[in-house]
């Protein structure tokens, strides 16, 4: 039985205010040329500049990401002095795999929680159009040594050591560290433990390109996401590139397996793709908003952490985690009308949706008494997500607040939550409610 | 050629005067603007003029040196000096005014001379003597550290190195002209003093023009401790490194008298082309420098002096020395400080006025919020800004990362959220009077109630546009010029009811900017546009009359305008012109007679707006070249081909031809009369300007042709020209013209008034 830790004590209200993100681009396209670093500044740029704050005001800046540039490790810092923030603001970079956002923005919530910060932004940059490939490990210990070599003598008693496969360079894997298994294997496992059919897997997918593409046609996402213009032409990228809107079901049966050839159910169709893009989100002490002019769209309740089994829960974050936090916040399933959970596979989703529904999963591992969790499909994701958006893994996570945060304003509910699943078996969850909810 | 009282005191005796800590030497008291104290066995000499922001170089000053190294020179405990400044400064040239009072060229002569001499005592020295440099060493600051046996330099943002007395129609008369060839080599050393232009530490280092650049901190330390270092023989100074084909360069071109030759032909036909002769300055300094490097250095120095005795005398001179002292004043805001200094700009328009006055702010470390209809409208805007913040991070002057920083205090906007905090909302929007007010009751919406709004506009009376407020004291005219980075001038326009606290805000914003701010009251094309207009239907009716464009702009280029009228009327825009004279006919046609603005409003038709539109009445569209033509022109430049005309636009032509007008069918053109015709009208017209009221003064219809119009600049502005010329030679000159073309030469009063009184517009000097 895990522990469980109490709900925090009531603190200061922290408000979610405003977001904004870039158009989420798949890899080696639209933001090709810019480091991660820059797709942060562009989204905590564009934040200012439709809310019009004085970047004065802001507090702290934190921003998630994952596969980090060596030369900006601190991308939060570089981001918010690029933006053209004082230097004075401090900025400190988070990573959780794919909830680094996340924890970016609890972080902040926390610090104005308890008093210490009135003004955050928090959001997150991926970039995986140029992911740091390191040299072999020989070749960079042959690279040390060199520097203390002497003469063209001591520099071929080096070259000597070296044979010819040491330089092929090291290319980073998204094997999980401490299993070895990719997060597609780790999937298919999962997906076959609980019982998800190939079926369910496209057609779900198939939903999320379907209404991604319906929510840009209506507009969804004008207010969101912002046009940036990319140096030297400045031609504005202003849309994301993922949603297919004419997905089938039919077209991604199709498919043959990515990971598992022989047995597997998950696709290339089925699973989210390599994306470049930054969020930026703005959380603001509830009782500084009327003297800044901004309006609370929605109030951070709470959020729970939690992780598993790396090999068997790698991917069941929003079943161990959403859980806790529906049951200590004495808050019933029906009663949540926005959900927003992370895709990353099709599969991944299906599953947790299945597990959060069984009774004897809740209560025997992850030890809480609430009534099965059944989540109506029209409330998940109705604007689409990660598998069509795309899932630049440290901005994920603002994406994610940003729509709950317009779903509520839109429909009036009171209750969203945030959720998502990360490596290491990780999953996060966070309640916000509605301060003008209508029902 | 120089004395000899500092050579024998060679110091092999003393050990410290004053043992362990500094001790303060021989103290001229409080009031002296050099000091120095004795640190071990270096003297440490500071400048540090009391009373004033920076060091000048004076009579005060003069004697200071003499006392301090005649000192060095006799006390056996010295050792070694050090000079070092005690302001931010270093020294930032000679004191303007203390040349300007002599009276004769052979009296300047002898201050050169003297202070030659003084240098050369310095130069000639057996103890080393270090210059320690931080912020601006201008000047005859430059030419006492080339004097000195090195030179460390802060890489402080605002230590720069410079030569400017050519700006001021002058050359270094301090043994610049001899030194700085021998330093940096005769290539480099005219590019600077051709251009006055700053040379920032890191490439100063690179030139060899110091030998050691260091942190802003610790500047005394490190120059007393290399001074130690000389002294001890440990350090000498080095050449600098430099590479293959620069050496190479210098070895064809400096080190022979054949290349010397052609090295000087070249740069006599460049100051040639960029002058047309107009300034004696520049080829003076490159006389001087030839001969120096061709007679040696009696020679060099002795023709410095003479030189500068005579320009210092030319009326060039005495006009640039004016405009300078005129610049300096404008720098002062007569409004009194700004109650808030403006902390947030909002700009409305991202076109290439508004793009231009968001990059001068922006750099200041002021926001902007950029408003346009769209994003694409603003991403126009964006890319103006960026790419000139590139182009300075090419010339190493900006470093890739401040750009994007500075670029993102430009935050693009398409509401008006934010506004609340502006201090000050420029309106940059299309110039109508209707939209305008729409514009102006829009911004009062958003903003706070002492926020000052205001117009830029070229043409547009302030005092309408003031109508359409709420808060009509908040009004006030900002008129910039395009391109708004390199023009230096910004006309404030104020009408009755505009509150001093916004007058005072405005100005300060235009100092901070960089900008030389006159201020003006009210009126049909306030100022700038009002006088353009006559000298624009000057050059429009040589036009009729059959004179070719080129010639009239050419005409104009030889009278000293930078560029011709009818390529100024391209570089403004053809659209804004028509619409400018549209607005100003009601004004200007009961002086000058009707208008036919047909032809004008067929080429706007046609888009023949000017260079912004690629074609005016000249082309400018850049097509590729192919590689033959690449070729030739490569080849016409190494011949010494001068820059072609740009080529006409043929369907301008044909627009005027339709019109009656065929430019270049008259042949016999006499050019001086074109000259005057068209320059007196503009001279005329700022006469009638400070005689209507809309000029508080002269040195601001100076200022304000000179830097807003490119009025000849070696002539002082339109006011110091007819003091110059004289009244009455002016008045009998347009009444000749208003004899033969008609009444628009009618002289303005107050002219005839100055002919009759025989007074002048400024006090002699």
């Amino acid at each position: 039985m895990p522990n469980k830790p109490a709900k925090p004590a009531a603190g200061r209200e922290a408000v979610l205010v405003d977001a904004a993100r870039t158009a989420f681009a798949r890899s080696n396209g639209a933001w090709s040329e810019l480091m991660a670093y820059e797709l942060g500044r562009a989204a905590i740029a564009g934040l200012l500049a439709k809310t019009g704050l004085d970047p004065k005001v802001v507090d702290l800046v934190t921003m998630g990401t994952v596969v980090q540039d060596p030369r900006t490790s601190n991308l939060a810092r570089e981001a918010m002095l690029a933006a053209g923030m004082p230097n004075t603001t401090p900025a400190f970079t988070t990573t959780l795999a794919c909830i680094s956002a996340n924890v970016a923005a609890t972080s902040a919530v926390d610090q104005i929680q308890l008093g210490h910060i009135d003004v955050a932004i928090a959001g997150g940059a991926e970039s995986l159009s140029d992911p740091p490939i390191r040299l072999s490990k020989n070749l960079r210990q042959a690279l040390v040594k060199s520097q203390k070599a002497k003469g063209a003598k001591g520099y071929l008693e080096i070259v000597k050591e070296l044979s010819p496969e040491d330089l092929i360079p090291d290319i980073p894997s998204a094997a999980e560290f401490s299993t070895g298994l990719t997060m597609g294997e780790s999937c298919e496992r999962f997906a076959k433990r609980v019982g998800v059919s190939r079926r369910e897997s496209d057609e779900f997918a198939a939903r999320s390109h379907v209404l991604a593409a319906r929510a840009w046609k209506e507009g969804r996402y004008a207010d969101e996401v912002v046009a940036v213009p990319v140096p030297p032409k400045m031609e504005l990228v202003k849309e994301d590139d993922g949603p297919r809107g004419d997905t089938t079901v039919e077209t991604l049966a199709t498919l043959r397996p990515a990971f598992d050839k022989q047995f597997g159910l998950i696709t290339a169709g089925s699973s989210s793709f390599l994306t470049d893009g930054g969020s930026a989100v703005l959380f603001v002490a509830k009782e500084r908003c009327d003297q800044l002019g901004l309006k609370a769209r929605a109030i951070v309740r709470d959020y729970v952490y939690a992780a598993g089994d790396p090999l068997e829960e790698l991917l069941a974050g929003p079943a161990l985690s959403v859980p806790r936090l529906l049951e200590r916040n004495g808050i019933a399933a029906r009663d949540v009308g926005v959900w927003e959970i992370h895709e990353a596979f099709a599969a991944q989703v299906v599953a947790n949706l299945k597990l959060l529904a069984d009774k004897k999963f809740l209560e025997e591992r992850v030890g809480v008494r609430v009534a099965p969790i059944e989540v109506p499909l029209d409330r998940i994701n109705p604007w689409g997500g990660s598998l069509s958006i795309g899932h630049p893994f440290g901005a994920t996570g603002g994406r994610l607040l940003s729509t709950a945060s317009r779903r509520l304003q839109v429909t009036g509910e009171r209750w969203a939550v945030v959720t998502g699943c990360a490596a290491g078996g990780h999953g996060s969850a966070i309640l916000l409610e509605n301060p003008h909810a209508s029902r | 050629m120089t004395s000899s009282t500092t050579s024998s005191t060679t110091t092999t005796s003393s050990k410290k005067s004053g043992e362990g800590a500094p001790v303060n030497g021989q103290q001229h008291g409080a009031a002296e603007a050099l000091t120095l104290k004795v640190v071990d066995n270096v003297a440490v000499i500071t400048i540090d003029v009391p009373g004033e922001k920076q060091n000048t170089l004076s009579e005060k000053t003069k004697h200071g040196f003499k006392v301090c190294f005649e000192r060095v020179a006799a006390d056996p405990a010295i050792e070694g000096a050090v000079l070092i400044s005690g302001k931010p400064d270093f020294i930032a040239g000679a004191d303007i005014s203390m040349i300007q009072t002599r009276k004769s060229a052979a009296e300047v002569e002898r201050l050169s001379r003297e202070l030659q001499q003084q240098l050369f005592l310095l130069e000639q020295s057996s103890k080393p003597i270090v210059a320690a440099i931080s912020g601006a060493c201008m000047g005859g600051g430059l030419e006492i550290a080339l004097a000195c046996h090195y030179r460390i330099a802060t890489d402080h943002p605002k230590t720069v190195l410079s030569l400017p007395e050519v700006m001021l129609g002058l050359l270094p008369g301090g043994g610049g002209t001899q030194r700085l060839p021998a330093l940096v080599g005769i290539q480099a050393a005219l590019d600077m003093m051709l251009t006055g232009k700053n040379v920032r530490a890191k490439k100063a280092k690179r030139m060899g023009l110091v030998d050691a650049v260091t942190v802003p901190y610790g500047l005394e330390d490190a120059a007393v401790t290399t001074c130690k270092r000389l002294i001890m023989g440990e350090l000498s100074r080095q050449e600098p490194k430099k590479k293959l084909p620069e050496r190479a360069a210098e070895a064809a071109l400096e080190d022979n008298p054949a290349g010397r030759a052609i090295l000087f032909r070249q740069a006599r036909q460049m100051v040639m082309e960029k002058t047309g002769g107009l300034y004696p300055a520049p080829l003076a300094i490159i006389d001087v420098v030839e001969a120096g490097t061709g007679k040696g250095p009696e020679a060099g120095y002795g023709e410095e002096s003479r030189r500068f005795g005579e320009l210092v005398m030319s009326k060039e001179a005495a006009a640039l020395m004016t405009l300078f002292f005129a610049q300096t004043a404008l720098k002062k805001n007569r409004f009194g400080k700004a109650a808030t200094p403006l902390d947030t700009l909002g700009l409305l328009g991202a076109g290439l006025m508004g793009a231009g006055i968001a990059e001068v702010t922006v750099q200041k470390g002021v926001r902007v919020l950029l408003k346009d209809v769209s994003a694409e409208a603003l991403a126009r805007g964006q890319k103006t800004i960026w790419s000139d913040l590139d182009k300075r991070v090419r010339s190493h002057a900006m470093s890739p990362f401040e750009r994007d920083r500075t670029f993102s205090g430009v935050v693009p906007k398409t509401d008006y959220r934010g506004f609340d905090k502006c201090e000050l909302v420029i309106e940059a929007v299309f110039e109508d009077l209707a939209l305008k007010h729409k514009i102006i009751r829009e911004i009062e919406d958003h903003v706070r109630t002492d926020c000052v709004v205001a117009s830029n506009t070229s043409a547009l009376p302030i005092t309408k546009l003031a109508e359409a407020s709420k808060r009509p004291h908040n009004i006030i005219g900002m008129h910039y010029f395009s391109p708004v980075p390199k023009m230096p001038l910004l006309e404030i326009i104020v009408h009755k009811g505009t509150a001093k606290e916004a007058k005072a805000l405005a100005v300060d914003v235009g100092i901070r900017q960089g900008k030389t701010v006159i201020v003006v009251n009210d009126g049909p094309g306030f100022y700038t546009s009002r006088i353009l207009g006559p000298l624009m239907d000057e050059a429009a009716q040589c036009a009729l009359e059959g004179v070719a464009l080129h010639l009239i702009d050419h005409a104009m280029r030889q009278w000293g305008f930078p560029v011709g009228p009818i390529t100024l009327l391209d570089e403004v825009g053809i659209d804004v012109a028509a619409h400018v004279s549209k607005d100003m006919a009601p004004f200007f046609e009961p002086r000058f007679g009707p208008r036919d603005r047909s032809a004008l409003e067929a080429m706007v038709k046609e888009g023949f707006t000017g260079r912004k539109g690629g074609k005016g009445f000249f082309m400018y569209e850049k097509h590729k070249q192919s590689p033959v033509e690449k070729a030739r022109a490569i080849v016409e430049k190494a011949m010494g081909a001068g820059k072609k005309d740009k080529p006409y636009n043929p369907g301008a032509l044909a627009i005027l031809e339709r019109h009656g007008v065929k430019p270049g069918s008259k042949k016999d053109v006499d050019e001086r009369e074109l000259q005057e015709r068209i320059g007196l009208r503009m001279v005329n017209e700022a006469v009638q300007c400070l005689q209507d009221g809309i000029l508080e003064g002269p040195v601001d219809g100076d200022a304000g042709a000179v830097f807003g119009l490119g009025f000849p600049p070696m002539t002082g502005g339109p006011f110091r020209y007819v003091d110059a010329v004289g009244a009455s030679t002016v008045v009998s000159t347009l009444e000749r013209f208003a004899a033969r073309y008609g009444k628009r030469f009618k002289p303005a009063e107050l002219l005839v008034d100055q002919a009759k009184s025989g007074k002048r517009f400024h006090a002699k000097g």
